[in-house]
Parts: C-alpha cells; sequence; structure tokens
C-alpha cells in the first residue's frame, strides 16, 4: 500500500493522445511529512503516519505540536495512516507525488458533498410509487409499505428511508492517473472524486 | 483556478486559429481515424454557437446539408481539428443564434459584414 494526502482542486477535462476528450480531477497531493512509523512490536501493526497541509502554531495543541516537533515539522492540517506502508520512509522524510505514476491505477477517498434531509427517491434510488394519472395524486416520490401490519408489526431494522444524506466517508476505486506534474505538486486523475473543491483527499494505490 | 489553467497550458496544442465570432461561415477541418487510416474531413457552415472559456472551449457549426438542417460541435483546443477557415463574416446582432433553427430558405441567410478596406 502507499498513498499519499492531497486537496481537491477541481475538475477540467483534457484531450489525450488520439483526440478523446477526458474528464479530470486535479489534486494537489503533498508533500506529506513522515511523522510516525507504528511497528509491530510497539504498536501491533505496521502504518506509516504521515501528515499535509498548513495549520498555524497558535492553533495547534501542544501535544500535537511535540509531535510534529519530533519530526522536525511544522504544524500540520490533516494527519492519516498509511497501513503496511510499500514506501519506506524515515520520520521527517516526505513523500511527494511522484510516487505515482502515469496511467496507474488509484483509489480515491474523501468526504461526499452534504446533501441534507432528502427523500428515498434521490437517497437510495427508490422508484416512487405508482403513476402520475389514473386519480391518484401525492405518491410519486413516496417510499410505499415499509413492512406488514399483523406480521411482522414492526419495521425492520436498517429500512430505508428519508433522512440525513451526503457527508459520508466514499472510496471511488480504479482512476486512471492521467498526469502527475512533481514541480507543483499536482496529480490529474480521471473522472470524479468526492468532496467539494478544496476538500482532503487520500489517494492510495488500487490492489487487486 | 490557475491550476486548471496550467493543465490546459500543458494539454493543450499551442494552435493558432483565425478568430472567428458566431454568424461567421467556416470550414472546420476535422482528422477522423477509420481504424488505421486518417483523413480530413471538412465541415463547412454558419457558427451559431461558441461556448466555454479556458481550455474547454466549443463552438457550434450549422449547415443545411440536402434541405436538413445538421449541427456539429466542435471542441476548440480538440488535437483532432486541422485548421479552421473563416470564409465569411457575418453580421449578427446575437451572440447565440438558435433561430436559424426556425428558419430556412432565404430567412436563414446571414448578412455579410462589410469590411473596412484600406485605400
Amino acid at each position: 500500500m502507499k498513498g499519499i494526502i492531497g486537496k481537491k482542486i477541481g475538475m477540467t477535462s483534457v484531450f489525450e493522445s488520439n483526440g478523446k476528450q477526458v474528464s479530470c480531477t486535479i489534486i494537489e497531493a503533498g508533500p506529506c511529512v513522515v511523522t510516525q512509523k507504528k511497528t509491530v512490536e510497539t504498536d501491533g501493526y505496521e502504518a506509516l503516519q504521515i501528515a499535509f497541509g498548513e495549520r498555524k502554531e497558535k492553533n495547534t495543541p501542544k501535544a500535537l505540536l511535540n509531535h510534529f516537533a519530533k519530526a522536525e515539522s511544522a504544524p500540520k492540517a490533516v494527519v492519516k495512516e498509511i497501513r503496511n506502508s510499500s514506501i519506506n520512509k524515515q520520520v521527517g522524510e516526505s513523500i511527494t507525488v511522484d510516487i505515482f505514476s502515469e496511467g496507474e491505477k488509484v483509489n480515491v477517498i474523501g468526504t461526499s458533498k452534504g446533501k441534507g434531509f432528502q427523500g428515498v427517491v434521490k437517497r437510495h434510488g427508490f422508484g416512487g410509487v405508482g403513476e402520475a394519472s389514473h386519480g391518484q395524486h401525492d405518491r410519486q416520490r413516496a417510499p410505499g409499505s415499509i413492512g406488514g401490519s399483523s406480521y411482522p408489526s414492526r419495521v425492520f431494522k436498517g429500512m430505508r428511508m428519508a433522512g440525513r444524506m451526503g457527508g459520508d466517508r466514499v472510496k471511488v476505486k480504479a482512476l486512471k492517473v492521467l498526469k502527475v506534474y512533481p514541480e507543483q505538486n499536482y496529480i490529474l486523475v480521471s473522472g470524479s472524486v468526492p468532496g467539494h473543491n478544496g476538500s482532503i483527499v487520500l489517494i492510495q494505490n488500487n490492489v487487486g | 483556478m490557475e491550476a486548471i489553467a496550467f493543465v490546459h497550458e500543458q494539454f493543450n496544442t499551442k494552435k493558432e486559429f483565425p478568430s472567428f465570432k458566431a454568424g461567421d461561415n467556416i470550414t472546420v477541418n476535422y482528422k477522423i481515424v477509420e481504424g488505421a487510416k486518417e483523413r480530413i474531413q471538412s465541415f463547412k457552415g454558419d457558427v451559431i454557437k461558441r461556448q466555454g472559456q479556458g481550455g474547454t472551449q466549443t463552438f457550434t457549426v450549422r449547415k443545411i446539408s440536402d434541405g436538413v438542417g445538421v449541427e456539429r460541435l466542435f471542441p476548440l483546443y480538440s488535437p483532432n481539428i486541422e485548421s479552421i477557415v473563416v470564409n465569411k463574416r457575418g453580421r449578427v446582432r446575437r451572440a447565440k443564434l438558435y433561430y436559424q433553427r426556425e428558419r430556412f430558405g432565404k430567412s436563414a441567410r446571414i448578412k455579410e459584414k462589410k469590411q473596412a478596406t484600406a485605400k
């Protein structure tokens, strides 16, 4: 596993060499500082802890400040772990976007845009009930029956209903890396990634 | 925003096109790949709209082919566009000439713009 933390910049489209226009997302990824190495002996599992983004010193808790000081780094905004990292870096060293190469497949993890309180049609893809005419009314986006009356006489747990939508952790798999610009720390991936512009995303290599 | 402009600068082949706008009659020479072969197809008609900005700009060309209106949308920076030739400058009062879709024959003509010529 290898990964890097980045910031979603925005979407656009570019032309491939064969003239095909593909939509893509620009992500400003890294450089990430390695702040800790977790090992089986000390922590029970292998992981590389990396940090990204700027944070003011006065807004950083003392404990974190000292944690970053161990890596001889300025305070960072986001700290994440990469399990079983295939990249072997020491504490204090930085990971840059050139760990990924053009044509590689990556997974991108982010927090999806909040949609507020949504009905079942938008939230779960229900079809609504019935027709628009033949005397039916006020049922077009309704969920329909949510269970039997005499048996089971209750609503099953996990019944899909209306409610808060979005704002969840979402992983988009197997996006193609279209281009990497190590100087600018930009990485171009095909298609869309979760979240609004400026949100934090984690890019991992796609295993299997 | 600078990031998007930067990416387009890196990707887009820097081709020079003549400036044209809605109402102009142009010929677009477009590369078409058929299997292994490649040929150039030209599409001649009136520009009815230019849309977008930066590297994702597009324009729409409309022509009447065998009495049937045909519209084609081209991305301006597509590597498949070989060249663009401006045949005529049109005098129009709008940026988007959607009203052309309801017209045919004489009323669909676009007046040519009178160019100032240096003596």
